[in-house]
This record gives C-alpha cells, structure tokens and sequence, in this order.
C-alpha cells in the first residue's frame, strides 16, 4: 500500500470516529441526562454532564417503573411482540408454501391481496380495525396477536413466497413418496430449509411490532394495558407537567435491551435487511 | 403432485392466515371505504351520506387545514426522499473502502434505525429544544414550524440513512470486480467507474431504497406525533397526524366522516406515488 493511501485510510478512520461520535450523541444525551436531578433537564442546563450536586443514580429509573408502570409495559410489549411474531411465522410460512405449490386462481389472489395489504397506509383502517377488535374481544395483549398476523401478514407471506419458488420441488416429492403427508413434509422438510426466511422475517417483524404505537393504542383496552411506546407517548399526552426524568428513564428501558440484542443477533439483523429489501 | 396433496389442507395451510388477514385487513379496508360515505360518530349511528365528506374537504371551514398537510408532507416526503438517499449512499460508498473500524462504523450507524418512533420523536425533541436555546435562539418546537421541519427532517435522516446503507452496501459488493477492473485498464479514473460502471449497476438498489423511504415519508405519523405534534398552529402536521386528528381530536358526528374520506384519498395517493415511482426506476434498470 503506498504511503499516500495509508494516510487516507488514517483520515477516514478519525473522521468517521468523530462522525459516529455525533451519531450516538443523541442517545448519549438521554442517557446522561435520565440519571440527572429534573431541575437540571431544562433545555438550558441539558448539555451538561451530571455533577455531583445533580446525579441522581437509578432514582428515575425506580419512579418509571413503580410510578409509571413500564415493568408491566414491558411485560405487555414482550408478550405481544413475542405470541405475534411466533404466530406470523408459523402461519404465514405455511401460507406462503401452500400458495406457491397449489399455484391456483384463489391463490394467486390471495397473494396479490397481500402485496396490497403492505402498501395501504394504518390511517385507512385505524378505526374499522379497532371497532372489529372490540366486537371480537382481540383488544387484549394475549388475542392482538391475530390482529398483528392479518396486518403483517403481508410482509411475511411475501418473503416466504419469495424464497419457496427457489426451493427445488424434488425434496418435496421424495417426502411425500416416501410416505410424509403434507403436514410432516412441512415441519420435517420445509422449516429446516426455511430457517434463513424465518430468521430475516422473524426480525423485521419484530422491529415492527416491538416499536407499534398507533396500533395497540387504538385496539387494546388502555385502562388495563399498556405498551411501552404507550407509556412514554403519555408522559406529554398528561396534563402540564412532564415527568422528564421519568421519561428519559422510560426511554433508556426501551433502548437498552433493544441495544443488546441488537449487538448479538447484529448479523441476522443486517441480513435480514438486506433480504427483506431484495425481496421488497 | 406436491400442489395435489396440498390442496386437501387448505384448512391447515391457509385458512388461519386468511382468516386473520380478514379480520386485520381485508374487513376493516372495505369498511373503511364505505364509512367515507357516511356521516357517524360510533358505529351504531352511520347515516349515508354519498359523496358529501369529499366535497366538503375543498370547504376551508371543515377540511381542518388538509391542504396545509397534504402539500408540506410532499414536500417532505420528496426533501427526506432525496436527502436519505444521497447520504445513505455516500456513507455506504465509504464503508465500503478498507480501513479500520469500518464495521463497528456501519454498526453506529445502522443503530437507530431499530428504536421506534414515538421514541425517537422524544430524543430528538429534547435534543432540538436544548440546541436552540444553546444557539442563543428563543425558539422552540412549540414556537417554530421551521424548526420543527427541520427537526423532523433530521430525525428522519439519522434513522434511516443507516438502513438505506446496508442495502447499499449489499449492492455495491454485487458489483463484479471484474468488471470494475475491465474499466480501470480501459483507463477510467474513480471518478469515471464511479458514475458509469458502479451506479447503473446498483439501479435495483435505488429502486428500493427510494420506493422505502418515500413510502415511509408519506405514511410518517410517530416521529411527527412525538417531536411537535403538529404544533405551532398545525404548521407541522403531516397527513398522517391530519386525518388521526380529524378522526379523534374533535367531538362531533360530521368529523369521523371527513378523517376516513381523507384516510381514502391518502391511500390512494400513497398508492399511486408507490406504483408510479416503481415504474420510473425500474424503467432505468432494465436500460442499464
């Protein structure tokens, strides 16, 4: 490598160190600021760094979660995001097999619904969704889960469809000679060569449901549960006084496990991107 | 034969996805469109009323500033469109060169991309509010529609340009090396291989990072709901925000009506910007 590009490669590196400092800034500052004292949040006083006077330790981290109910907000989140994710896998990789097999009239409009389904913004719905949730007692965390499977399952269908047509039909109908009916030929044959799809749509998914606002806002019944979007949109939607030590502590509870797994599953989450778009 | 087996279970296979689908979906949108019609306030009182919300969405005194909305989020659909795009691509060009830590940089900025909406919308309005005062400005986003565009515009750029440049960096490294090298013994500069080899090569990589992000422009409604709720005077609100307002920000029968005539005639402009779009560009790649 000539001396001239090795100082190029020097530069980018420090600019690029620099620029992803700036980056994470935001966070940071959310970060530093929900172990401050509330007095010294103030948009005058947010730059600067906690001090002793104003550190507070963990202290609006204990008032979010005792005060503002974001345990049992994470409690409803994980529940939700994990029964929906599980049930739009499960269903729609059946879907999608079965829609690329049989490959029929009904089938094919099926599909091109779905594809349709992805592209109709949530303002179109919102209301007819919510009033068809409550007539069919989906507005709790444990049934929104059928919600989530007939608005996601666009997407999910979609990627499954899209990588069933590159599966060789011969491993299929060895299964089934060999005895296998279709159900076996699913869950022996079909999920294991699925694995990539599942994992890629496993994750957008979940982005999606995870970050949901509007949807479980409208559906569920918000006297009784709560997500954590919820929760921290109601911090301002109260009257006057805004918890901002609170909510700043709300905020790092949402993004802290999402960081984490974020760091280990980093590989099958930029994959899952990168498929998700091709596909797209 | 797999297709013959498989039919007989439908039950199994397909069923439960339709049903849901049903009732998450295909109801609730052909409900929808009905309720344009109609004048209502719960369900138990729909009177129809044929094209009577359509009309009165050209009628300043109940249309509740849709025209504002409707061309502010194309404007900004188009502004963060462009400006996600040329960055994302410019970051993903450089993440692409061989030095150090690149991959801990692509790991920064891919990262905000997985915090959701109402959350970001919070960040940044603490971050927005705090740089204004600091610039010795007496803004605020409560006070500045400016401001609050920007914001927005920010906001969604730092989400975004991370993923739009994982897509393409994934294009990039399709390009064939040989074809690159092809052109540097044809005597192209960077410059020339930049231009006329790399980019007509990752056309299908700007198909659909521009097909997301003006999709995701125009549905916008958390990020503009969390950083200024459409505050000063509406001058930041966005169709999304527009029509949820219209819907539940005020009491009266004639409301919901107008919010789902106007949920109406926002899907079918998302729609026809979606497959107008789509056509566009991948005219160009078949070409290149």
């Amino acid at each position: 490598m000539s001396t001239k590009k090795k100082i190029l490669n020097r530069v980018a590196t420090v600019f690029f160190t620099v620029i992803s400092f700036f980056w994470m800034f935001p966070i940071l500052l959310i970060f530093y600021n929900s172990l401050k004292e509330e007095t010294a949040t103030g948009t005058s006083t947010i730059f600067k760094l906690p001090g002793k006077e104003t550190f507070v330790g963990l202290e609006h981290y204990v008032e979010a979660i005792n005060d503002q109910g974001m345990l049992s907000a994470f409690g409803y989140s994980f529940i939700i995001s994990v029964t929906s994710v599980l049930l739009i896998i499960i269903c729609c990789s059946m879907a999608g097999w079965f829609i690329v097999r049989v490959n029929n009239r009904w089938t094919k409009m099926f599909y091109y619904l779905c594809l349709f389904s992805m592209a109709v913004p949530f303002q179109m719905v919102m209301f007819t969704l919510s009033k068809t949730a409550d007539t069919l007692h989906l507005d709790n965390p444990f049934n929104i889960c059928i919600i989530y499977l007939g608005f996601g399952a666009g997407l999910a269908v979609f990627m499954f469809t899209g990588f069933v047509k590159s599966v060789p039909i011969e491993i299929e109908e060895a299964a089934l000679i060999d005895g296998c009916n279709p159900l076996q030929t699913y869950t022996k044959v079909l999920l294991p060569i699925l694995r990539p799809t599942i994992i890629s749509t496993a994750i957008l998914e979940l982005m999606w449901v995870w970050n949901d606002y509007l949807l479980p806002q409208l559906v569920l019944d918000t006297n009784k549960y709560n997500t954590i979007p919820m929760v921290i949109q109601r911090f301002r939607g109260s009257y006057g006084h805004v918890a901002m030590g609170a909510m700043m502590a709300s905020i790092m509870i949402d993004i802290i496990p999402i960081v984490i797994v974020y760091l280990i599953c980093q590989k099958y989450i930029i994959k899952g991107v990168v498929s998700g778009a091709v596909k797209g | 034969m797999v297709g013959k087996s498989l039919k007989k279970w439908w039950p199994v296979f397909v069923l439960p996805t339709f049903i849901a689908f049903v009732i998450g979906f295909l109801w609730p949108f052909i409900w929808g469109i009905y309720l344009s019609f109609c004048r209502f306030s719960t369900v138990n009182d729909v009177e129809f009323v044929g094209f009577d919300n359509y009309k009165k969405l050209l009628d300043p005194v109940f249309n509740q500033n849709f025209g504002h909305a409707f061309w502010l989020t194309v404007l900004f659909a188009f502004l963060s469109t462009v400006l996600i795009n040329v960055f994302g691509f410019l970051v993903a060009l450089a993440l692409t060169g061989k030095f150090k830590g690149v991959n801990t940089f692509r790991t920064v900025f891919f990262m905000p991309n997985l915090i959701g909406g109402i959350v970001l919308g919070y960040i940044w309005n603490t971050l927005v509010n705090g740089l204004l005062v600091s610039f010795g400005t007496h803004l605020t986003l409560k006070t500045s529609g400016v401001a609050g565009f920007w914001g927005l515009t920010t906001l969604l750029l730092w989400q975004q340009i991370g993923y739009m440049m994982i897509i393409y960096i994934a294009g990039l490294n399709n390009v064939s090396p040989d074809l690159i090298e092809a052109a540097k013994i044809d005597g192209a500069n960077s410059w020339q291989t930049l231009i006329k080899v790399k980019l007509p090569m990752i056309m299908p990589s700007i198909t659909i990072c521009t097909f997301l992000t003006l999709t995701n422009g125009f549905k916008l409604f958390d990020q503009n709901l969390a950083l200024t709720a459409g505050e000063p005077k509406k001058m930041t609100e966005l169709l999304a925000l527009n029509i949820y307002n219209t819907y539940y920000g005020r009491a009266g029968r004639v409301w919901m009506g107008l919010g789902q005539a106007k949920a109406v005639i926002f899907f079918i402009l998302v729609v026809a910007i979606a497959l107008i779009q789509l056509r566009f560009t991948t005219r160009r790649e078949t070409q290149a």
